[in-house]
């Protein structure tokens, strides 16, 4: 089938491509963007990790058709630092090692910040539901769990 | 119909490693004319802190600060040989590994800061911080970086080291069957609460406490990262996950995750951790590591405790709602067992 072009800012800059119909977001991204935050756990939407935020709201870039994007803002896990400065999230993830592969890791991070930029004081029973859509293997989710109390105690994410 | 408290416990003894063929890893270390070093390994990370628990060995044993090594498991087919990431040998067997190759390394360093310095090499330490110095001469040293530049450029020395770790093959007794297949044993001892439901079969962990003995924690927090995710892993397969639930019969087999069954964030228990440090013999600084012991004693801690709830003794895992409420019909209806401890 044609290709249909499509623009569209990722983590605030400018994209334009060429993408089929069908194509979804995650392989755009991953293939054509060489954007390889987001990553293909199971394709379906039952994983997590491919979690991107779209003009805001959390979404699975593998469920979301590419050419849909147009016009919109995509933002990946790769747009939380500021150049060598980590995001709060990012930090309070490193100081309760609250990865391990780290596979879960971008969509983990992702689900946290628009969580934490919707609700800045979650209780644990919050946090447990921001993070439900995602899977980790290795953590046991507790130390996920006490990153993200910890970054919101810290106070230092804004809301969106 | 009512939910039913019961506490199990289990207790393991946990060989770190394997001995097919002597169970070896290898590594190889280089420094780069700017002083910094390059460990080689063919192991691979899986997220476990393999890297980061054989950069501390390594810098250690150097006398370099960490921040200047680097541990690449990059390639196996160009690294040094390694029977791989698996019975929880990472730890022990290539920080035996790493060690050699450090020790062989920083005898060059060594030799060489000594004909910079014009000193005996034997008359020299390390200060950890990036120095070489003479022993009780703090004045007279020279850089890492100083000395790395002129083993390469002046000396023509590579300063490098070679490591093996390899366990003594150990045959079988032909008179008693006996074989000493292992070098370093861990051990652990983890009691469970959970609470089960005789009208839905359902079973909830109330909380977990263990301790482990596991040589010494080379990097803590770690150790307790692995055991707190590695729980999570026993609570699920002691409950939840089977790629064959009617195993032999491959029917109903799970194809993806909608189907596959894992705890998540919000079925987690409160579990206490306590680490005893006894550092082993032949371990590296005593460390022979958690690995998979971390899920273990879980999963018969657990079907102690379902037992001791409802007097319902699950052989085959994972421990199912329609094996229990088979279980519990079996026995006429649900026998709590006497319960043992406070709390
Ligand atoms: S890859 Fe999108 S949810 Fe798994
Ligand atoms: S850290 Fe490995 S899947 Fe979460």
């Amino acid at each position: 089938m044609a290709k249909v072009p499509v623009q569209f800012r990722l983590n605030g800059s400018d994209r334009a491509a060429f993408v089929a119909p069908a194509d979804n977001l995650l392989t755009l991204l991953r293939r054509g963007l060489n954007e390889f935050g987001p990553k293909y756990g199971c394709g379906q939407g039952t994983c997590g990790t491919c979690t991107v935020l779209i003009d805001g709201e959390l979404q699975l870039s593998c469920l979301t058709l590419a050419a849909t994007c147009e016009g919109r803002h995509v933002e990946t896990v790769s747009g939380m630092a500021n150049g060598p400065t980590l995001h709060p999230i990012q930090q309070a993830f490193m100081e309760h090692f609250a990865a391990q592969c780290g596979f879960c890791t971008p969509g983990m991070l992702t689900a946290a910040r628009a969580l934490l930029e919707a609700n800045p004081t979650p209780s644990r029973e919050e946090v447990i539901d921001g993070i439900s859509g995602n899977i980790c293997r290795c953590t046991g989710y507790e130390a996920i769990i006490e990153a993200i109390l910890a970054a919101a105690r810290s106070g230092q994410v804004r809301r969106a | 119909m009512a939910r039913h408290r019961g506490r199990g416990m289990a207790s393991v003894n946990y060989p770190i490693g394997m001995n097919l063929g002597g169970d070896p890893s290898q590594a190889l270390i280089h420094s780069n004319p700017d002083g910094k070093f390059t460990v080689a390994l063919s192991a691979i990370d899986l997220g476990q802190g393999m890297k980061q628990v054989t950069r501390q060995v390594a810098a250690e044993t150097l006398g370099v600060p960490m921040e200047d090594v680097y541990v690449d498991t990059a390639d196996s087919d160009t690294g040094p040989h390694d029977m791989g990431s698996f019975a929880s040998r990472g730890t022990h067997r290539m920080g035996n590994a790493v060690i050699a190759a450090a020790r062989e390394a920083r005898g060059v360093l060594l030799e060489a800061a000594a004909e910079e310095l014009e000193v005996n090499a034997g008359d020299l330490v390390t200060d950890g911080r990036g120095n070489i110095h003479v022993k009780g001469a703090p004045s007279r040293s020279i850089t890492v970086k100083a000395t790395a530049q002129a083993a390469q450029f002046k000396q023509g020395k590579t300063i490098a080291g070679r490591g093996i770790f390899l366990i003594p093959l150990s045959t079988v007794d032909p008179q008693t069957g006996e074989m000493n297949p292992n070098t370093a044993f861990a051990h652990a001892s983890l009691v469970a609460d959970v609470e089960v439901d005789d009208e839905t079969g359902e079973v909830t962990v109330l909380k977990m406490a263990s301790a482990y003995e596991l040589g010494r924690a080379i990097n803590p927090k770690m150790v307790e990262q692995q055991l707190v995710g590695g729980a999570w892993m026993g609570i699920s397969h002691a409950l939840y996950e089977t790629p064959e639930p009617y195993y032999p019969d491959p029917s109903h087999g799970p194809r993806d995750f909608n189907e596959y069954l894992m705890p998540g964030p919000g079925d987690i228990a409160p579990y206490s951790i306590t680490v005893l440090e006894r550092p082993a013999p032949d371990g590296p600084f005593g460390g022979k590591g958690p690995g998979e012991m971390c899920a273990n004693p879980v999963l018969p801690a657990i079907a102690n405790a379902v037992y001791n709830a409802v007097g319902v003794r699950v052989n085959d895992l994972p421990i199912t709602p329609e094996k229990i409420l088979r279980g519990i019909k079996a026995n006429g209806g649900a026998r709590p067992q006497p319960r043992r401890g406070g709390g």
